[in-house]
């Protein structure tokens, strides 16, 4: 195998990655609030039906992907008064805003089925983009994966050593503790969930503008689900995330290299290898239940109000 | 009295359609697996429905559901249609199979046509073309068009009509170049534009300088335009995706077959049927050829191609050998049908393993 080899699969991996790594991320972000939003997949259509839409219609990026956020961002606000205001059970009111997308996007989207656009270009970073094996894997990506990495950075930071990150932490693990010491505790609920809005339609409209730029029905093809179950396997730490992303990045292009080395492996068992071996993993990481207590928010996915 | 009188209705209408010899104006549905948008297995469907309505004018009536899941889905939209006064109803997925037999005993005065199934009735039949003569065809122009002598070919899923047009598009490539290699890459999907888009990518890598495909999506197209390299698409024209990438497409034509049917409907002469045709009947066919191809090569692939029409030709015509190099078909005779259908070896010349 020669290196060329290795920097392409590395590209790839981080190409293949980057959409469940944005979706994981919002979810985590917005989990850590104690909400449970299962609607990551209907938003990541809506994203991306949006930001295809506009883009066709407007011929820039930059408000191709804005709007997809701000349409996620919209979509989670249904999700939020749903969950929030009226406390129904966040697992029904996720899952209905998941049906509520695939069907709303279908519909949008029917006319623009087979439309083409401009792809979202690479950025090679002068200087790094010749590093041999990395150089084309790290520094020759486009925007949208920059932005995930200093999103990765920004939550880390944020959640280390921010005040507002402890309170978004402290919410989640008890809201009227928090309440009780003064947090908004539904304000920070609802930016959060917000967040988490705004990054699976910017994963979404990743998938339409920039990994296959095109439109079509159900394109996302279970990405929400598999960030879903990412961020409960990550132990809702931002690292494992990011790894668990680029693992299973890196496992679904291994499935296809293998096959164009002409590997003779069984393709329906190299077709598992991405959720085997991302399970294994990440389920090696977290077997320490004490630690995994003190990741997982408490009160995740119960419902709350004043008073409580 | 009231139901007296129903049944003495329901009776009377039966005896009309029993009757009725010639019609005057036809009532044809369509069920869809997906959206038609502008390329792909649907959009073929939905151009040949486009044609009905355009050569029968006011004799015809058109009305199709897309998106519509095989399965119990199915069953509730084809039981819709056929209770909604259709004469003809085409059913264009695999999985509509048993459901279209179930609703067709239902409804014993509707017709029914289920495309790739092999299920028949008396009021159900069942059609599909022979798009493995297209793909020799796209087999021997991808031998002429390659440098590498180095193929890859994206698949969905390992059943016998997959492998079948793997093996033609493979037969037809070493007719011109004996020691070309076809990469197949499965991808266990139909429709998975990512994962079709990774695939192509993984065997550009590998030194690949023509892709073709077995998947619905024009993701593949896409990665070959981008890679500045060629494609062959599948089902329908898929030059819009890659103007510079696509050389020609084997596609699917269904106008003149659709036509005949509703004539013979209107006519009161349809008859259950098992339709397999290729391009002596024009049901398959090449999407135009891209100015790249020279046109000696295009004369070339014309004159194959209107031997195989007339039946002077079979694509799967001996000797040929299986991966292992053993004889599968000795010189000078050809695989029958019943083989064709449930191909499940690789020819030599193709990379990877076959399970």
């Amino acid at each position: 195998m020669d290196l060329d080899v290795i920097t392409n699969i590395l590209y790839a991996t981080i190409r293949t990655g980057t959409p469940l790594l944005l979706v994981a991320l919002g979810e985590m972000v917005c989990e850590k609030s104690g909400t449970l939003n299962l609607g990551q997949e209907g938003m990541m259509l809506l994203g991306a039906v949006a930001g295809f839409i506009t883009m066709y219609q407007c011929d820039n990026l930059f408000i191709g992907f804005t709007v997809a956020a701000l349409v996620g961002v919209m979509a989670s606000l249904i999700f939020a008064f749903v969950a929030l205001n009226l406390n129904a059970s966040q697992v029904a009111a996720g899952l209905a805003l998941t049906i509520f997308g695939t069907g709303l996007s279908a519909f949008l989207g029917a006319d623009y089925e087979g439309k083409t656009i401009n792809a979202l270009p690479t950025l090679a970073i002068a200087g790094f983009e010749h590093i041999p094996v990395l150089g084309k894997a790290l520094f020759s990506q486009d925007a949208i994966v920059y932005l995930s990495w200093s999103l990765v950075l920004g939550a880390y930071l944020f959640f280390k050593y921010h005040r507002a990150g402890l309170a978004v932490r402290a919410i989640g693990e008890n809201p009227s503790v928090g309440n009780n010491l003064g947090l908004p505790v539904m304000r920070t609920r609802y930016l959060a969930v917000m967040f988490g809005g705004a990054l699976a339609g910017i994963a979404g409209a990743y998938l339409s503008l920039a990994y296959t730029p095109l439109w079509t029905q159900n394109m996302t093809a279970g990405r929400g689900w598999i960030a879903l179950a990412l961020v409960v396997f990550a132990s809702w730490r931002i690292e494992r995330v990011m790894l668990g992303a680029y693992l299973f990045g890196f496992a679904s292009i291994m499935h296809l290299v293998a096959q164009a080395f002409g590997l003779a492996v069984d393709s329906n068992l190299l077709a598992m290898l991405p959720y085997g071996a991302t399970l294994i993993v990440l389920i090696m990481l977290s077997k320490n239940k004490q630690k995994l207590k003190m990741y997982e928010p408490m009160w995740l996915g119960k419902p709350w109000h004043k008073g409580h | 009295m009231k139901k007296l009188i129903t049944t003495l209705g329901v009776a009377l209408s039966l005896c009309i359609s029993a009757s009725a010899t010639a019609k005057d104006n036809v009532k044809v549905g369509f069920v869809y697996v997906s959206p038609i948008g502008e390329a792909g297995w649907t959009y073929t469907h939905d151009v040949s429905r486009q044609y009905l309505e355009d050569k029968f004018g006011d004799k015809i009536e058109t009305t199709f559901v897309e998106s519509v899941p095989e399965g119990a889905d199915a069953e509730r939209v084809i039981t819709q249609l056929a209770k909604s006064r259709h004469d003809l109803i085409f059913t264009t997925s695999f999985g509509y199979m048993n459901p279209t037999l179930k609703v067709a005993k239902r409804f014993p005065n509707v017709k029914f046509e289920h495309a790739t199934g092999y299920k028949r009735a008396k009021n159900v039949s069942t059609y599909f073309d022979r798009i493995y003569e297209g793909r020799y065809l796209t087999g021997v122009i991808a031998g002429h068009m390659s440098k590498t002598d180095s193929i890859g070919y994206i698949a969905a899923f390992p059943i016998p009509e997959v492998i079948r047009g793997i093996n033609a598009f493979t037969l037809g490539l070493r007719s011109v170049k004996p020691n070309a290699k076809v990469k197949v890459v499965w991808v266990n999907s139909w429709f998975d534009p990512g994962k079709e888009r990774e695939a192509a990518d993984s065997l550009i890598d590998q030194g690949v300088d023509i892709i073709t495909q077995h998947t619905d999506s024009p993701a593949p197209l896409q990665a070959a335009e981008a890679a500045g390299i060629y494609a062959i698409g599948y089902h329908s024209d898929m030059s819009g995706y890659g103007k510079k990438a696509h050389l020609t497409a084997a596609v699917h034509h269904w106008d003149e077959f659709y036509a005949d049917r509703v004539q013979q409907v209107l006519d009161d002469k349809w008859q259950s049927q098992d339709i397999w045709k290729g391009i002596g009947s024009g049901m398959t066919r090449l999407a135009p050829l891209s100015k790249d191809i020279p046109s000696d090569v295009v004369s070339e692939v014309n004159a194959i191609s209107e031997k195989i029409g007339k039946g002077e030709f079979h694509p799967f015509t001996g000797p040929i050998k299986n991966q292992q190099g053993e004889l599968v078909i000795e010189a000078g005779k050809t695989i029958d049908d019943k083989t064709l259908l449930g191909m499940d070896f690789y020819v030599e010349g193709v990379e990877g393993q076959l399970k």
